[in-house]
């Protein structure tokens, strides 16, 4: 009689303390503790988000968001001297090492879409791309329709495949369309005149111009055909990690602390070479800044 | 693992908006197949030829010969296709150089020529092993019948040769189907260039690669079968261990 009368008010208190408790819980979190260690995954010259300085250390405007997040987690966790390693991924391997728990975030511009979010989840977006035309001055590419009949290259896999596709279709442009595997083989491609125009992320195209051989003989063009969110990507169904990113990446948009991390990595010159990328905020951009989001649909950063 | 799996995927519109998934896979083993076949009957003929020069008692035909094997067999292939592609159309007279770059499907024809052109030095020891595997006898017979150097290999040494290197030869044919793969290298929309166009967008890289690995290994069975076909008609009754095997 006496332990009923003291099971029912234990039960609401467990009750009651159950759903503030699984917020809490975090798989992520708890492997983290467990190994003592975070591992965040990161790409090779994905300039400047996410690439190797001089030393092969990894840096970059991704980079330094993500290691914000580190520290939010050391501190979570009560750890000061939590191990951090890196590991490089590819276009391919992210989501394997992702989902099988090799790395716990990655930092690099994956583009946050509706059909990548049944395999993953990602962070409050903490870039906004532009896809744009990359051509040459000599032969000026300044719109879709510029292009008719013309060759254009664009990077395999991605959205502005399905975007020059839909525009080709659509206004019968009879465009050939060549898929490059990454941004140097793009960018090549549109250098040796196998195409006149590279059509890809601004920030992307704007940074292979940048490091090419006469950065002077390229232009984009003016209006984005549509625009990318990036973001940190993570396992899905983890909202207690997932909550402590975005809490993370939202703290430094309140604070203003992105302003100061924005210029340094797109309107400064950055490691290795010096280069300085003069790619200041979007629109779009402080629109997210301002109200922070982690929503794939494109048309909300318009 | 926390991975979503979804089969269903290949039923679902691709990238270009009209086909599905599925169909673009097809088409990319289309590709894979054409540029295959393609390369290897370059690599035949070429490899042939080379392989016939590095026999020849002509000390310039050797050397020649010696020097296309050694030039095409030692730089990787990776690298033999990014030259073809994007150095020689640069070092060529500017007219020739952009006819090449506007060539409609030119990822295709510098893939099949760049492959044709590394299996035929592979394919040139190929043939020059199964020459010298051949008794010395057998060219003196035919010279002294009164044939010329080049009818002693046409009607004597060659008819011989090819038919003992035949399974090399398969298994040449084998290596270049799946070499093809490094065409993507180039921007060529082959098998593993779908496979991976497919899940940089989906992000379900298992599916896209399972489809990829069970559509190789068909075309490369369809491949053996083939040339198994080939090899029975081919064998001499009585010659090297071709007899000895038939237990098997």
């Amino acid at each position: 009689m006496k332990l009923k009368l003291l099971a029912a008010p234990l039960l609401t208190l467990v009750l009651a303390a159950l759903p503030a408790h699984a917020a809490e819980e975090s798989a992520t979190l708890a492997k983290i503790a467990e190994r003592g260690e975070i591992t965040v995954g990161h790409r090779d010259g994905a300039v400047p988000f996410s690439y190797y300085d001089d030393q092969q250390k990894p840096i970059g405007y991704a980079m330094e968001v993500c290691a914000r997040v580190v520290d939010a987690v050391k501190a979570k966790l009560g750890k000061p001297d939590l191990k951090v390693s890196y590991m490089a991924v590819t276009g391919t391997t992210r989501i394997p090492l992702l989902v099988n728990g090799t790395i716990d975030m990655e930092c690099g511009t994956t583009t946050n879409n509706a059909d990548r979010q049944k395999q993953v989840t990602f962070s409050t977006t903490n870039f906004v791309a532009g896809i744009r035309i990359l051509s040459k001055k000599s032969a000026p590419i300044a719109s879709m329709s510029d292009a008719k009949g013309k060759t254009v290259v664009t990077l395999a896999g991605t959205t502005s495949v399905k975007l020059i596709n839909a525009a080709n279709t659509a206004d019968s442009l009879g465009l050939n369309i060549l898929s490059a595997k990454d941004l140097a083989e793009g960018m090549l491609t549109l250098e040796t005149d196998r195409a006149v125009a590279l059509i890809f992320d601004d920030v992307s195209i704007a940074g292979a111009a940048a490091t090419s051989k006469s950065p002077q003989d390229y232009q984009m063009s003016a209006d984005p055909l549509s625009v990318e969110p990036y973001g940190v990507m993570l396992r899905r169904d983890d909202d207690g990690f997932k909550s402590l990113v975005n809490g993370t990446i939202e703290g430094l948009y309140k604070s203003g602390e992105i302003n100061g991390i924005y210029e340094k990595w797109f309107t400064q010159p950055i490691p290795p070479k010096g280069i300085n990328m003069n790619f200041p905020m979007s629109a779009q951009l402080k629109k997210v800044i301002a109200n922070p989001t982690d929503d794939p649909n494109p048309d909300l950063y318009r | 693992m926390n991975y979503h799996w979804n089969w269903w995927i290949f039923f679902e519109p691709s990238l270009d908006g009209t086909n599905t998934y599925l169909t673009t896979l097809f088409w990319g083993l289309g590709w894979t197949a054409a540029t295959a076949i393609v390369a290897f009957a370059i690599a035949l003929v070429l490899g042939s030829i080379v392989g016939v020069a590095r026999t020849a008692p002509i000390g310039w035909m050797q050397r020649a010969g010696t020097i296309f094997v050694e030039i095409f067999r030692n730089i990787p292939l990776l690298v033999q296709m990014f030259l073809w592609y994007f150095v020689l159309p640069e070092i060529l007279p500017r007219d020739a150089g952009m006819w090449l770059k506007q060539l409609p499907n030119a990822q295709f024809y510098t893939a099949a020529v760049c492959l044709g052109f590394y299996h035929a030095a592979r394919m040139a020891e190929v043939v020059r092993a199964g020459l010298l595997s051949l008794s010395r006898g057998q060219k003196m017979a035919g010279q002294a019948l009164g044939l010329t150097l080049p009818q002693t290999y046409r009607y004597v040494l060659l008819p011989v040769a090819y038919r003992i290197v035949v399974p090399a030869i398969t298994s040449e044919f084998l290596s270049c189907t799946k070499n093809t793969s490094v065409g993507i290298a180039i921007g060529l929309v082959e098998l593993t260039g779908t496979a991976r166009a497919m899940q940089e967008n989906t992000f379900q890289v298992f599916e896209a690669f399972a489809a990829a690995t069970v559509l190789y290994l068909a075309l490369n069975m369809v491949i053996v079968f083939a040339m198994r076909a080939v090899e029975k008609s081919a064998v001499i009754p009585g010659l090297g261990n071709r007899v000895a095997g038939r237990g098997r």
